[in-house]
């Protein structure tokens, strides 16, 4: 027999999922958001989505084929991701050009100046929103309403506040929260997005609709935005419990800003996250927490974008002492 | 209801029991053998035979003089024609006694006919002796030596048998095969190996994929004190022992110890056959089942095949050509088989199985940056870090390789299976595991 066979090592069986795959599934999650920040804050939205992702794409492409002269990986899904994600993560007004600069922190800065998919330690999206948000603090906390002027381009829109931005404001004054109804939007709005905020962090119900596809895909499971909102509620819980009328209480922490896009779609981030279970829960408990209290006693109304990157610094630590449990390594099985 | 599994990590590729239908066929013995003296796990054997030798099938050719080796005797009768290297499955050239195939004659001590003997007479001594005398080793597919489970260290015993046929591997199907057509000797077997090692309970386990075994075994087993069948959730790599013994018992074999240290002895249901036959008949383990298997082929079978028979008859007893695009060949099970690079290999002891694999499914796919998704941590079944582990023997550091646990690999390769970047995780584990359990051999010699 003069067949030529080839000789590896086993296993010769491999499973489905690729790096791709995984990725393209992330972006197909992201779509619900998406379409929920189109029909609230229209072509604008679209626009700024469409310019982030080719952004986030062409960096990629330009810096591993120009600089770095390595394969080109920029469509493997991963670099789309970001650009979702840093579109989501800023007001739909935002001019272009600020968006570049996002864009260029997020790929050249917080990813491939490390190496690359896989070796960033922080969040390429959330590293590009930090740098936006240090460099551009008026546009980036100018808020478009929904619902308005929808069919037009530009910063023009009508803007508003967004629901944490003037509760912040109003509790700094010494109101009191039951004064305040009028500021605060009926859950409902909340949960489907009828309010002011990023493009993407408004859909309570977009949002979960992706988290669910995510989970039902395998791609992440559910610790950490479990934890991650469990243990914020559990923060601000308390402190509603303690004094009703200095704190609003949690389910409006959970509904309103950042968190619900953080907590599924940030703080699952697996480059950026722990290996473990149980260092994926300390990671997301933490972040919970840190999001709680920024909210709480910080300067910015909103704190997701800063509890995970803080987070992020701790995974090393995190994957160092919370290791998976080892086979026949705790037992006392006595014979 | 749901079934038994272990909890610890494990997954579930695709079953492909192609051949689970196909009965046992005897395959009548070749022109020409080549019995391996090294089949098994341990010291190769040593030739009592020399060139121009008369023997019969059963005949010792080679003995076990170390304390883990195994007997070996003649698969065929005919005359040996040398003791030559001979390439086995694990690529390398290895002694072979040679021989030429002259009728089928059997030494008169072995017991050929179908008679069920279930009335077990040699004492457990004697058991373990008869065991080691016909060349016994596991069959499952590390061919450990078989009476070395049954002699136990100072101070220890067992009180759980327990019988593996899991056969959790993919396209496998001998030992499905032998539970089907061979219960009734089997659970004789079972009693010959509960008596050998004192103990009065043995649970077999088998998984829910063969519903026909499970079934079967059961009815058989029902009337037959102190043997139990569980079946089990399929499950990678549920065969495996640790994993077996937790899924069955809850008993968690401590790093670094052995299924006797929880109390158990472990065998698979292919070597409580041989058992059978050797204490109950008198037969060497002379021949085995062996699956032939693979996508591409319109025709799959199980063999009853002489030991030292090239793989290359499996398929001429199937009637079929190797088909046009196979590219790998498998010998045991996809995870953690070897490929072999050619049908001339001889069958040993341990193989349970030829898998022809097709081009398109032969390749690996190209590697890519480890994007931490943790797959590989949730999927090993000893609990390890296979990402950690890879890095540290990609960089030579064995002392780290040592304190993570790289010697409780148990190599199952669901980690590599997993890895959507298509990491060579396993294969950098195998590498820092041999260079650490080197390391620590020489530690101890100091």
């Amino acid at each position: 027999m003069s067949k030529q066979l080839t000789v590896s090592l086993s296993p010769h069986e491999k499973g489905d999922l690729s790096v791709k795959q995984i990725m393209w599934g992330v972006v197909i999650a992201l779509i619900p958001t998406f379409l929920a920040s189109v029909y609230f804050y229209g072509l604008n939205s679209l626009r700024v989505v469409f310019l982030s992702v080719t952004f986030c794409i062409v960096s990629e492409f330009l810096i591993q084929e120009f600089i770095l002269k390595v394969k080109v990986t920029a469509f493997d899904g991963s670099a789309a991701v970001t650009g979702l994600l840093l579109a989501f993560n800023v007001p739909s007004g935002i001019p272009w050009w600020q968006l570049l600069v996002g864009a260029i922190a997020a790929i050249g800065i917080a990813k491939m100046a490390f190496g690359g998919l896989g070796n960033n330690p922080f969040n390429p999206a959330l590293v590009g929103r930090a740098v936006m948000l240090a460099s551009f603090p008026v546009q980036m906390t100018t808020w478009p309403e929904p619902m308005q002027k929808i069919w037009t381009f530009g910063a023009d829109a009508v803007t508003t506040a967004t629901p944490l931005t003037s509760l912040k404001d109003a509790i700094r004054e010494g109101k009191r929260i039951v004064d305040l109804a009028d500021l605060i939007p009926s859950y409902f709005d909340l949960f489907i997005g009828n309010v002011g905020g990023c493009v993407g962090g408004i859909s309570v119900v977009a949002i979960l609709l992706g988290g669910f596809y995510m989970l039902y895909k395998k791609i992440i499971t559910y610790h950490i935005p479990v934890f991650f909102l469990l243990s914020m509620v559990a923060f601000t819980g308390v402190f509603w419990l303690i004094d009703p009328d200095k704190y609003v209480d949690p389910l409006f922490h959970i509904l309103a800003g950042g968190v619900m896009l953080g907590a599924w779609f940030m703080a699952t981030d697996m480059v950026t996250g722990p290996m473990s279970i149980k260092g994926q829960i300390v990671f997301a408990v933490g972040g919970g927490i840190l999001c709680g209290a920024i909210r709480l006693f910080g300067t910015y109304p909103d704190g997701v974008a800063y509890a995970i990157l803080i987070m992020n610094a701790f995974v090393p630590l995190i994957d160092k002492y919370f290791k998976p449990k080892r086979f026949g390594k705790e037992v006392n099985y006595e014979q | 209801m749901k079934l038994k599994t272990f909890k610890l990590g494990g997954i579930h590729p695709p079953e492909n029991k192609l051949s689970a239908g196909a009965p046992i066929e005897i395959l009548p013995p070749p022109g020409e053998v080549n019995i391996p003296l090294s089949q098994h796990l341990g010291a190769p054997a040593v030739p009592v035979v020399k060139k121009g030798d008369k023997v019969k099938v059963g005949t010792l050719i080679a003995r076990g003089e170390a304390f883990i080796s195994a007997n070996i005797h003649a698969s065929v009768s005919g005359t040996v024609l040398k003791i030559d290297d001979v390439v086995d499955i694990s690529g390398y050239r290895r002694k072979a006694v040679f021989i030429k195939t002259e009728g089928d004659e059997w030494e008169d001590s072995i017991d050929k006919s179908e008679e069920l003997i279930s009335e077990i007479k040699p004492e457990p001594i004697r058991i373990v002796e008869k065991i080691k005398e016909m060349g016994i080793v596991g069959m499952g597919g590390a061919a450990f030596p078989t009476h070395v489970k049954y002699m136990f260290p100072e101070g220890k015993t067992a009180d759980t048998l327990v019988v593996n046929g899991v056969e959790c591997e993919p396209y496998l199907t001998a030992d499905h095969r032998v539970m089907l057509e061979k219960s009734d000797e089997i659970l004789s077997g079972i009693q010959v190996m509960k008596k050998a090692g004192k103990v009065d309970r043995a649970i077999i386990g088998i998984e829910a994929n063969k519903p026909d075994a499970i079934e079967m075994m059961t009815k058989k087993a029902e009337n037959i004190p102190g043997v139990e069948v569980v079946p089990l959730q399929v499950f990678y790599p549920q065969g495996a022992e640790k994993q077996l013994i937790k899924a069955l018992l809850n008993r968690e074999i401590p790093s670094g110890k052995l299924p006797l240290d929880v109390g158990c002895i472990t065998n698979n249901v292919a070597t409580a056959l041989a058992v059978y036959e050797a204490v109950q008949k008198n037969k060497p383990l002379v021949e085995r089942v062996v699956a032939i298997t693979g996508k591409k082929l319109s025709k799959t079978g199980n063999f009853k095949v002489r030991i030292g028979t090239p793989a290359g008859k499996l398929l001429e007893a199937l009637g079929e050509e190797i088909p046009a695009h196979t590219s790998k060949v498998i010998c045991g099970g996809p995870m953690m088989g070897k490929a072999v690079n050619s049908l001339e290999v001889p069958i040993t002891k341990g193989i349970s199985g030829f898998i022809l694999i097709d081009g398109s499914e032969a390749g690996r796919r190209e590697m890519e940056n480890c994007i931490r998704c943790g797959k590989c941590v949730y999927v090993c079944p000893m609990g390890l870090e296979p990402y950690l582990l890879e890095r540290l023997a990609e960089n030579k550091n064995y002392g780290g390789c040592e304190t993570s646990g790289i010697v409780d690999c148990i190599e199952c390769g669901s980690c590599s299976y997993t890895c959507p970047a298509s990491r060579p995780l396993l294969d950098y584990i195998r590498y820092g595991k041999a260079s650490v359990m080197r390391i620590m051999r020489e530690r101890r010699q100091k």
